[in-house]
């Protein structure tokens, strides 16, 4: 245990509470990055539990369940075949269209639905939130990675869907773990703000279907950001999206070269986001109690 | 005494007024900032108020320390900055240990998972380890008594099956330091019990525990010490018989002289009022004494009585019945008449009591008031030091041992 300190000048505000015995201080919020990441390390039990909660609950009520995973990205990219593939005739990179919106889809459906949740978790944890202390971010990473297990489902689909196909992974495939990272932290960039100011004005829950539907439409989800001219591509990768969805493309099927400056300008544009929203997210969280 | 395990120093809180209840729409901010655009940046003093302001105080190992005070004093605000849940605006604090909050029962509940699930899912939102929620898993499905539907979603449980489930993983918690809100004013009486006795044993095994609540009897039976909290200060901090009784009294005072509750609605008699006949305490209602007290009851009378019987009681804080008299024949006009009874002594624990009041007519037809407000004792104990051994009755006995008193002793007690 350590000593008591008299003088709360010195008091440490990175101190933490450890695992079984230690010191908490409690001082008025101060400090713009005191991230505490090791305290979250510390609650990381509790990360799983309200994962496997969302998870639990999402397929408790629901007759076919799991199913939903599969038919959602399924009938999305049937019915953008049609009407893209078939009527509008989009180019489609060399790949049959639909193995191309359908590994577009499959991300996106990660992306949105995650986005979505993230925004909510505060606002839908508020009883728990007002009740018991833990390290508010968890609650939107939790949100985040719980929308893996679908992701993992709807591509075990789109696999088999592209070997059917024919084509055959490359060693890009390696690339994928990777790409799904930068999509969590797309999610927990953009939705670490829209959590917290959700919780403030929840004016963010109506305008959260907006932002995904004009994401929708500036990600390469339907359509090939090879339309978009080379010399705008760098600023079309500023859509962190657009970077994870070319990417994944080309990692899961090895078709044409890697998309390497849409990927590069959405590496940074995604470091920039998640520590600004950590910042962000990290000044709220002491009033976020008394304000939800 | 030890170090302290929970330490504040000038703890203050300061809430927006009206915060809570506003919209929170992004509307109302951007039209107020373009009303006065400085006021984004300034906080109108007027528009602020101190929850909680120079909380002071230090809680050592092993103590069981109490916070009463009205509603809205502060109580749950100083909770719920030891547990981190919301932050002070002003002082500091330190705690040393685990901490466990007990704020609600149930917290994190989804109605969706069954009774194991949920049991999981709460025992780790309230600090648990996994592996320590699997240990003691069997003991909690027992304590709940709920071994048959630990399977079936909570959804279908009834009220009290829930908050079983709820509390008996609580109770199962194993922090350092343990903070509880109000939280044993549920389930039925004898679950209550047995939560009381869990937490008595939390109590015994020497950890700490800070607990709210507005149950008097269960703050004397449980804490060591009491902090009073009023309007956000602290109003008095010391032994829990103490502090408590003080409480009590200026809640005695604060309530409406000579009142009552019908038992029975009448129209043949009226209870008006009760006091104690030349309080020593300068309190009407308020008990200090153990020499002779006279209480006098006001009933007026609109129809005349002959043959009637006048009926009076005198119950504890759990209704037990402590001493009761009737007075039979009496023959009474209308008009305002005034009962006193005479005691020799009332020698009573400290505590709130209620004195039941009824007159029968000739036709033995009853009017039965209960007298509001409470009668409040507030005499010096002289009982045992250990609150479990103490009983109804508050008497200052002369200890000697053959022969020889010592008066010195029994001023200690």
């Amino acid at each position: 245990m350590s000593s008591v300190t008299s003088n709360p000048t010195v008091v440490d505000p990175l101190a933490n509470r450890s695992a079984s015995l230690g010191t908490s201080h409690i001082e008025p919020p101060r400090g713009l990055f005191a991230l505490r990441l090791r305290e979250i390390w510390n609650y990381r039990e509790l990360l799983y539990f309200f994962v496997w909660r969302d998870v639990k609950v999402r397929y408790k009520q629901t007759a076919i369940g799991i199913l939903w995973v599969v038919l959602q990205p399924l009938l999305t990219m049937l019915v953008a075949t049609l009407f893209f593939g078939r009527l509008a005739k989009l180019p489609s990179q060399g790949l049959p269209y639909s193995v191309f919106c359908f590994a577009g889809v499959v991300p996106w459906t990660y992306f949105s639905s995650s986005l979505l949740n993230v925004t909510n978790v505060v606002v839908d944890n508020q009883r728990v939130i007002t009740k018991v202390y833990f390290p508010r971010l968890i609650l939107p990473v939790s949100a985040a990675l719980s929308g893996l297990v679908d992701f993992s489902i709807a591509f075990l689909v789109l696999f088999i869907y592209t070997l059917a196909y024919g084509i055959r992974p490359t060693f890009t495939i390696l690339f994928v773990p990777l790409l799904l990272l930068l999509a969590i932290l797309t999610v927990l960039g953009v939705g670490l703000w829209l959590s917290a100011l959700n919780a403030l004005y929840r004016d963010v829950r109506y305008l959260i279907p907006f932002i995904i539907q004009f994401w929708t439409l500036a990600s390469p989800v339907y359509y090939s950001s090879q339309l978009v001219p080379q010399r705008y591509r760098w600023l079309y990768g500023l859509n962190p999206m657009a970077g994870v969805i070319d990417g994944f493309r080309w990692a899961l099927t090895g078709r044409g070269p890697a998309p390497s400056s849409v990927l590069i300008a959405s590496v940074a544009m995604v470091l920039f986001a998640v520590l600004g929203g950590l910042a962000f997210f990290n000044r709220m969280e002491g009033s976020i109690a008394d304000r939800v | 005494m030890s170090t302290p395990v929970i330490q504040t120093v000038g703890i203050g809180k300061r809430y927006r007024r009206g915060l809570q209840a506003s919209s929170g729409l992004l509307r109302d901010s951007i039209a107020r900032a373009f009303r006065s655009p400085l006021s984004v940046f300034r906080r109108a003093s007027h528009e602020t108020f101190w929850a909680l302001k120079d909380i002071s105080l230090e809680v050592h190992e092993g103590e069981v320390l109490g916070l009463i005070g009205r509603n809205g004093s502060g109580k749950t605000t100083l909770l719920k900055i030891l547990s981190r849940i919301t932050q002070p605006t002003a002082g500091w604090a330190e705690i040393h240990g685990r901490v466990g909050s007990l704020l609600e029962v149930g917290t994190g509940f989804h109605p969706e998972l069954t009774g194991r699930e949920n049991t999981y899912l709460s025992g780790a939102i309230l600090g648990m380890r996994k592996g320590e929620i699997a240990r003691k898993f069997d003991e909690i499905v027992a304590f709940a008594e709920l071994e048959k539907f630990i399977d079936s979603p909570v959804k279908h449980y009834s009220s009290g099956m829930y908050v079983r489930l709820a509390f008996a993983v609580a109770a199962h918690l194993e922090p350092e330091i343990l903070l509880v809100d109000e939280v044993l004013a549920v389930g039925d009486i004898n679950f209550q019990r047995k939560c009381l006795g869990k937490m008595g044993d939390v109590a015994r095994a020497g950890r700490t525990v800070v607990l709210v609540s507005h149950q008097l009897n269960q703050i004397r039976r449980l804490c060591n010490r009491v902090v009073w909290i009023d309007a956000g200060v602290i109003r008095q901090n010391g032994l829990a018989h103490e502090v408590v009784s003080a409480y009590e009294s200026a809640m005695a005072r604060g309530a409406a002289n000579g009142d009552s509750r019908d038992r029975l609605s009448s129209t043949r008699s009226r209870f008006l009022k009760w006091e104690i006949a030349d309080s020593s305490s300068g309190a009407p209602h308020v008990l200090d004494t153990l020499g002779p007290v006279t209480i006098i009851l006001s009933v007026e009378l609109l129809q005349p009585i002959t043959k009637g019987e006048h009926g009076i009681a005198l119950f504890n804080s759990e209704r037990q019945l402590i001493w009761a008299r009737a007075v039979q024949d009496l023959t009474l006009e209308p008009g305002i008449h005034l009962f006193s009874h005479a005691f020799p002594s009332l020698p009573l624990r400290p505590g709130p009591y209620t004195w039941v009041v009824s007159l029968y007519d000739d036709a033995r037809q009853p009017d039965s008031w209960e007298c509001v407000p409470e009668m409040v004792v507030a005499t010096p104990g002289h009982q045992h030091p250990d609150d479990r051994w103490n009983g109804i009755l508050n008497i200052p006995t002369v200890f000697a041992i053959n022969g020889e008193s010592d008066r010195d002793q029994d001023l200690v007690l």
